[in-house]
């Protein structure tokens, strides 16, 4: 009897890491497994490590690091500028004392933020004396926050010592080559020992230093991710190599990010007009990618002072002139953020116990025994794992793959918000088929409500809205949906041409 | 002689903490388009003469003409950083868009 079944809710592996919802996500239980049981435990609340906990918890960034020690030709070092969302972008760079109190009054404020990181606008390694000033001030007083650090890989080999001392257990290198003529078509120059130096040998120092960097770091029991930005034409084929070479040094999770290069943004690829992936293309290299190692999906690429769930922005409401008027008695929110974790890990719980029964008979569905094609949907969440939110307030939508064996989490696209519920609405049309086009693909959204007009727009461009799954957990509406469709008999037919799931 | 930092200057930061002499400095005023960026003290700067073999603030920054010699010329010429002349900026612009 074939069975349809939401992989990985059904409790396996257990202990604290057990609940990963999907066999594709970044802390894929399966992947995660030969990992001992307290490095489980460090990625189980981490919303960056852990796609199951991105939907429950929240980080933040804070802008310490603004130099840098190499460039990058996606990158533009003029980084202020309070309207883009992406690496390397700040509003205001703070001093380690600063940087601190912020975080106290956004874990005060925010109880389900769980992590600070250090990731720019610059190379945090690069302003060492910042960065670490920083970890250490918060490693004695806010000790229920998780660490982390991401680096160029540059001067690691250097602060690995020193990071190990500041208990930081978290560390993404970026690392988009393994080779040096790849390096160079990235990489123009480093700053290394005092002296700028170009072309293909700063490729092979760099290179060099984050293989060194990541060995080491393994070789000290931290828990390393590897970033790689995919850029077509450059490093797109030869990232499979990449993943293989730094699984085997022992990195736990691979993203693969696309690219971002719009001419405005200023950067030599953007203003060079390099292309960035397509969907189809990103999903196509991480599916060969996860053959060989976990893979995270949900990375939003956030800027180096976000603060919130992934995917939204709260920095407005912790400016410096806000923070320096707030008082934060730090014991009693540690009070209140212990209840509200429990509270969260309680409800995961629930979710995961009532997952674990949904398993359905595809023979009671009278299938065929052939096999169904597999169906992209979309998703509009705001958090909790749940479908909870308006069709015309995602910013973005979360993609999922059903097939008739399992739901999977394999990505997100970014729409901009079509309505505001104001005035803004002379706009709507434009950016609603601009909405209907980044989900492109998908045969179906899923959302807690929807408007008239959306509604007869996505079902003219193939895709069937549904709203009846409010307050649902996703991949269980997910396999619900699918479960309908191959009633219908919808799924005997041949993919819709444009649905390319796999290479 | 001295170096100096000019309009265009994108206060990165990378080139104020490699000084040997503290002569980079960030002058105090307003936001946005009025905030002024990073200058060198002419009293303070020592090209790095008997510190370095390179000039730090030029082996560092990242943008192209923005650190002037004493003579006024960039350290940091066009296509110098990019690794694209400019007579070869087309041919490899159609290139990248060919990818």
């Amino acid at each position: 009897m074939l069975e349809l079944k939401v992989l990985g809710q059904e409790g396996v592996g257990g202990g604290p890491a057990g609940g990963c919802t999907s066999s594709g996500c970044g802390g894929s239980l399966d992947a995660l497994a030969h990992l001992p049981e307290h490095i489980r435990a460090k990625v189980h609340n981490h919303p960056c490590y852990s796609e199951e906990a991105h939907h429950h918890y929240a980080r933040m960034h804070v802008a310490v690091a603004p130099a840098c020690n190499i460039q990058c030709h996606y990158c533009n070092r003029k980084y202020d500028c309070a309207n883009e969302s992406r690496p390397g972008v700040v509003s205001e760079l703070l001093t380690p004392d600063q940087a601190v109190k912020k975080v106290m009054a956004v874990a005060a404020s925010i109880p389900q933020m769980t992590v600070l990181g250090i990731a720019g606008p610059g190379d945090p390694l690069a302003n060492p004396d910042r960065t670490l000033e920083t970890f250490r001030q918060l490693t004695e007083k806010a000790a229920d926050i998780k660490l982390c650090v991401s680096t160029n890989g540059l001067a690691l080999p250097d602060l690995v010592e020193e990071l190990c001392q500041h208990n930081i257990d978290h560390v993404t290198i970026t690392i988009n080559c393994v080779d040096p003529d790849v390096g160079a078509k990235i990489y123009p120059w480093i700053f290394w020992k005092d002296r700028r130096i170009k072309g293909r040998k700063a490729a092979e120092i760099l290179i060099e230093r984050q293989q060194r960097g990541l060995e080491m770091l393994v070789g000290r029991g931290v828990l390393v991710k590897v970033n790689s930005v995919m850029i077509p034409g450059v490093n797109d084929q030869h990232l499979e190599e990449v993943s293989r070479v730094v699984k085997a040094k022992g990195a736990f999770l691979h993203n693969v990010m696309p690219l971002i290069a719009e001419a405005e943004h200023g950067t030599f690829f953007g203003v060079m007009g390099q292309r960035g992936p397509t969907h189809d293309e990103l999903q196509t290299l991480q599916d060969a990618c996860a053959g060989d190692m976990a893979m995270m999906r949900h990375c939003r690429q956030c800027r180096a002072d976000a603060v919130g769930m992934l995917g939204e922005d709260r920095g407005s409401e912790f400016t410096l002139d806000k923070i320096e008027s707030m008082e934060i008695d730090y014991a009693k929110a540690m009070e209140e953020r212990r209840q509200v974790h429990a509270a969260i890990e309680a409800n995961r719980e629930a979710q995961r116990k009532k997952s674990g029964e949904s398993f359905v008979s595809l023979s009671a569905l009278k299938v065929r025994k052939k096999e169904t094609r597999p169906v992209l949907m979309a998703v509009a969440t705001t958090g909790g794992g749940l479908i909870n939110q308006h069709f015309g307030h995602a910013r973005e939508f979360l993609i999922y793959e059903a097939t008739d064996k399992d739901v999977r989490f394999v990505g997100h696209r970014k729409v901009d918000l079509y309505c505001s519920g104001g005035d803004t609405c002379g706009d709507a049309d434009t950016t609603l088929e601009k909405t209907i086009r980044a989900l492109a693909g998908c045969e179906a959204v899923l959302c807690s409500k929807i408007g008239y007009e959306p509604w007869g727009l996505l079902e003219a461009a193939g895709i069937a809205p549904n709203g009846e799954h409010a307050m649902e957990p996703i991949e269980d509406a997910v396999a619900a949906v699918y479960r309908e469709m191959a009633a219908e008999g919808r799924l005997e037919r041949p993919a819709p041409a444009k649905l390319r799931l796999t290479a | 002689m001295a170096f100096q930092i000019i309009e265009g200057c994108v206060n990165c930061w990378a080139c104020e903490p490699l000084c040997p002499s503290q002569a980079i400095y960030l002058p105090p005023g307003g936001a946005g388009s009025a905030r002024p960026h990073f200058r060198i003290d002419p009293g303070k700067c020592t090209e790095c003469e008997g510190d370095h073999a390179d000039p730090q603030c030029a082996s560092i920054c990242p943008i192209e003409g923005v650190i002037l010699d004493g003579l006024g010329v960039p350290l940091n010429p066009p296509g110098s950083l990019t690794g694209i002349p400019p007579e070869r900026l087309a041919a490899t612009m159609a290139e990248i868009q060919a990818r």
